[in-house]
């Protein structure tokens, strides 16, 4: 009898249940000893906190009893990071789908690009590697995540965690397997590895089945993913 | 011994321990697209911003990617100047990963900065 059978009248809750039991309660069993608990999901809070967040903490509350910035305006900051999308980068790439010579201007200096479409794409150069039916490009920070936020939002997770950023340049044809894209073997899958002071994002292909698309319709194929080159944007 | 305890009484628990890289020398050298380079083979402590994978290792410089101030002094809030070229370097997987699973023709393009770089023949 697993700890889970053992459920039965005698056992009372102080929470509400949020988690899926396939049991039954109603039936057998002893109950649970005095202040059982299911474990559930922690707290931020029961975790000690770490150095970092101990500095951020005091940094944001010194800022602001300095009149340095309002709490208004730290919420406000964090609120345009956090709404960040890869809205911006999309548009981008639809303009440089339709109009060969943005996309000249675009793979010379995609801030510059980005800004004659009202775009602020930060201070950070960002270079577009362009997918041509020779060439397929994935964007990889092998050493952090560096990530172009302001043209395609924030990183997923995936692209920070250890697996990507270790397997995306050792094995990269394996990785884009398992994202369900599959590169033939006479294109050259080139991984850019955003070391250092540049940020990139990938210029796909624009798919067949979309000649007769507008530029916003366009947009809408331009997927997060296939801007760090994971995926190859498609018509549906 | 002494000496250590006060070392160690200025630092939050937690925080993590860095050794400083020693700092960059101007080493005068600056590459065109096409050349060959070789990333050094160092291994030096502290923040550095090239990949372990990658030293040693010969490729070809793809392109220039402008003057940057130096991470590895910015990481210590030193001013980071003289600035450093930073070249995109493009590399022949086969010749990172002996036993690379994909074709021949797949690369992988690196930013290094010019400290990091020496002349090499082509392979």
């Amino acid at each position: 009898m697993s700890a889970h059978d053992s459920h039965g009248p005698g056992h009372d809750h102080d929470h509400e249940h949020d988690h899926g039991h396939d049991h039954d309660h109603g039936a057998g069993g002893g109950g649970h000893p005095p202040g059982h608990r299911h474990p559930h999901q922690p707290d931020i809070e029961d975790r000690p906190p770490t150095h970092y967040m101990l500095m951020t903490q005091a940094v944001g509350d010194l800022l602001i009893a300095k009149g340095i910035v309002t709490a208004d305006e730290l919420r406000r900051t964090l609120e345009s990071i956090d709404a960040t999308s890869p809205a911006a980068g999309a548009r981008l790439v639809a303009r440089a789908w339709l109009d060969p010579a943005f996309k000249g201007r675009m793979l010379a200096d995609v801030n510059a690009a980005a800004a004659e479409l009202g775009i602020d794409a930060g201070g950070i150069p960002i270079r577009a590697v362009e997918n041509t039916p020779a060439l397929h490009n994935l964007i990889v920070c092998t050493l952090c995540s560096c990530y172009p936020r302001l043209l395609i939002g924030l990183p997923p997770d995936w692209y920070k965690a250890r697996a990507y950023r270790s397997r995306a340049i050792r094995e990269p044809r394996a990785v884009l397997r398992e994202f369900g894209t599959s590169i033939p073997d006479a294109v050259e899958l080139r991984v850019h590895d955003s070391t250092a002071d540049l940020r990139y994002m990938v210029l796909p292909m624009r798919p067949a089945g979309s000649e007769s698309m507008g530029e916003g319709e366009l947009a809408s194929l331009v997927t997060r993913d296939s801007m760090i080159g994971v995926s190859v944007p498609r018509v549906a | 011994m002494e000496r250590r305890r006060r070392a160690r009484a200025g630092r939050v628990r937690g925080a993590p321990v860095i050794k400083r890289a020693p700092p960059a020398v101007d080493r005068g050298r600056s590459f065109a697209p096409g050349d060959a380079v070789r990333v050094r083979e160092a291994y030096p402590p502290g923040h550095v911003r090239t990949p372990f994978f990658i030293r040693g290792k010969v490729g070809v410089v793809e392109s220039h990617a402008g003057r940057h101030r130096n991470p590895e002094e910015l990481a210590y809030g030193r001013p980071g100047d003289p600035k450093l070229s930073l070249y995109r370097v493009r590399f022949r997987q086969g010749d990172i990963w002996p036993d690379y699973a994909g074709p021949a023709q797949d690369t992988a393009v690196v930013d290094i900065y010019e400290h990091w770089l020496d002349p090499a023949e082509a392979s």
